[in-house]
């Protein structure tokens, strides 16, 4: 039995568990490892064990990645290669045993002619652009004055993450009754300050006023967000730094300009990154506050896309505009990540 | 060997092979179709934003591939 145990931790070498990490180990957390790779080994059926005796690291190392990459193709690659297809094609969903033709690019051209879906993207660019303003704005000072280190930091940090951990679900139902112009707390809120008469003006069915409801949503829920991210950048820099500058007299506003913003950069340009991927696909909220309403007010790219896919049934169209939009976000992201590389190099 | 490049080190590659400018005019391509597909002003220019943006995206990754 020690023998035939012998000859599989040969096979499996549970040592190399240890060897691999990166972390410095005791020897109560090595004699731990070693006893978890021990069970491992002994619960390895013995065909097995003697199956993979041969494979090299690369192959051992493919095995372990096989199953991600074939949910990732299965999953990404493979729907946007058929999208890329479909977007060629007449395909309508509801009909899926009519006959396809090809189209050639005339989904696109529609797609790039139509005043509405035009008017969508000025949409998406205007969301987009006030709720990254806005969250970076507001994020950034919250990361700063919670980086003070003062008495009850953690507590508000807490308090602060509130709204991140809530459903886009809940949050869209939660705030449609904030807005509520007789009974709603964000109506009474800003007449107390303003003196307008509450029930004067309703957020979320108006031209003008509904965009902006929803920025603040927007806003309320993901500041947090950039605000962890920043706080991170902000705990990064080294005290020594701010040391030095007060060796030489710096002020604080220089030490700002010269020290933290050019250090916490690469982890603001990631909010960014992150946040505006994330607003260009934005849906969920946007539906349940005002469904794209009034008329098509705050009606963003993605509802447009499902609308022409789920309610029109031109498949063949909404995917050329989703391939548009892939399109954009993908060299935005390329031309972004390079800008990051340059700004971490520095 | 010539002299001249014996005293400037390498030859200088062709303007088109060279990673720098050519990722350059990606970038500056795709920000342009960035910027039309999303402008409030004429609708002609998000017609054509789709062709700008593939441009920049396909060349910047072809260029990015050049050693520096």
């Amino acid at each position: 039995m020690a023998a035939r145990f012998k000859g599989r931790a040969a096979v499996s070498r549970p040592v190399a568990f240890s060897s691999l990490l990166v972390m410095p180990v005791t020897d109560t957390d090595t004699t731990l490892l070693d006893k978890a790779a021990e069970k491992a080994v002994r619960a390895t059926p013995v065909p097995l064990a003697y199956r993979v005796r041969g494979l090299s690291d690369r192959s051992i190392a493919w095995l372990f990645i096989m199953p991600t990459i074939v949910l990732l193709l299965a999953i990404n690659i493979f729907p946007l290669i058929w999208a890329v297809y479909l977007s060629f094609t007449n395909f309508r969903a509801n009909r899926p045993n009519a006959e396809i033709d090809g189209v050639g690019l005339t989904n696109y051209q529609r797609v790039l002619t139509d005043p509405d879906i035009w008017q969508a993207m000025q949409t998406t660019a205007h969301f987009v652009f006030w709720t990254i303003l806005l969250q970076m704005l507001i994020g950034f000072a919250l990361a700063y004055l919670i980086d003070r280190k003062f008495r009850g930091h953690a507590f508000w940090t807490t308090v602060i993450l509130i709204p991140m951990m809530l459903s886009p679900a809940v949050v869209g139902n939660f705030w449609r009754f904030l807005y509520q112009p007789q009974i709603g707390l964000f109506n009474y809120v800003y007449s107390f300050f303003t003196g307008v008469e509450p029930s004067s003006f309703e957020m979320l069915g108006s031209v003008t006023l509904s965009p902006w409801a929803i920025i603040i949503v927007d806003t309320w829920m993901w500041t947090p967000y950039v605000m962890l991210i920043c706080l991170a950048g902000l705990r990064s820099i080294p005290d020594y730094i701010y040391e030095a500058a007060e060796v030489d007299r710096a002020s604080a506003w220089r030490q700002f300009w010269s020290i933290t913003v050019p250090m916490a950069l690469p982890f603001i340009m990631l909010a960014v990154l992150f946040r505006a991927i994330e607003n260009f696909k934005m849906f969920d909220m946007v539906v349940l506050l005002t469904g794209g309403g009034p008329g098509s007010t705050t009606e963003v790219a993605s509802i447009t896309l499902k609308r022409e896919a789920f309610e029109s049934w031109r498949t063949g169209r909404a995917s050329a505009f989703a391939i548009i939009l892939f399109v954009a976000v993908f060299g935005l992201a390329n031309i972004y990540v390079k800008a990051l590389n340059k700004v971490k190099q520095r | 060997m010539t002299q001249e490049n014996t005293t400037t080190g390498k030859p200088k590659r062709p303007f088109f092979v060279r990673r720098g400018p050519m990722e350059n005019i990606a970038t500056a391509l795709i920000a342009i179709g960035f910027l039309m597909l999303f402008q409030p002003f004429a609708l002609v220019l998000y017609t054509y934003s789709l062709v700008t943006l593939l441009a920049g995206t396909v060349m910047f990754i072809i260029v990015s591939k050049f050693p520096e």
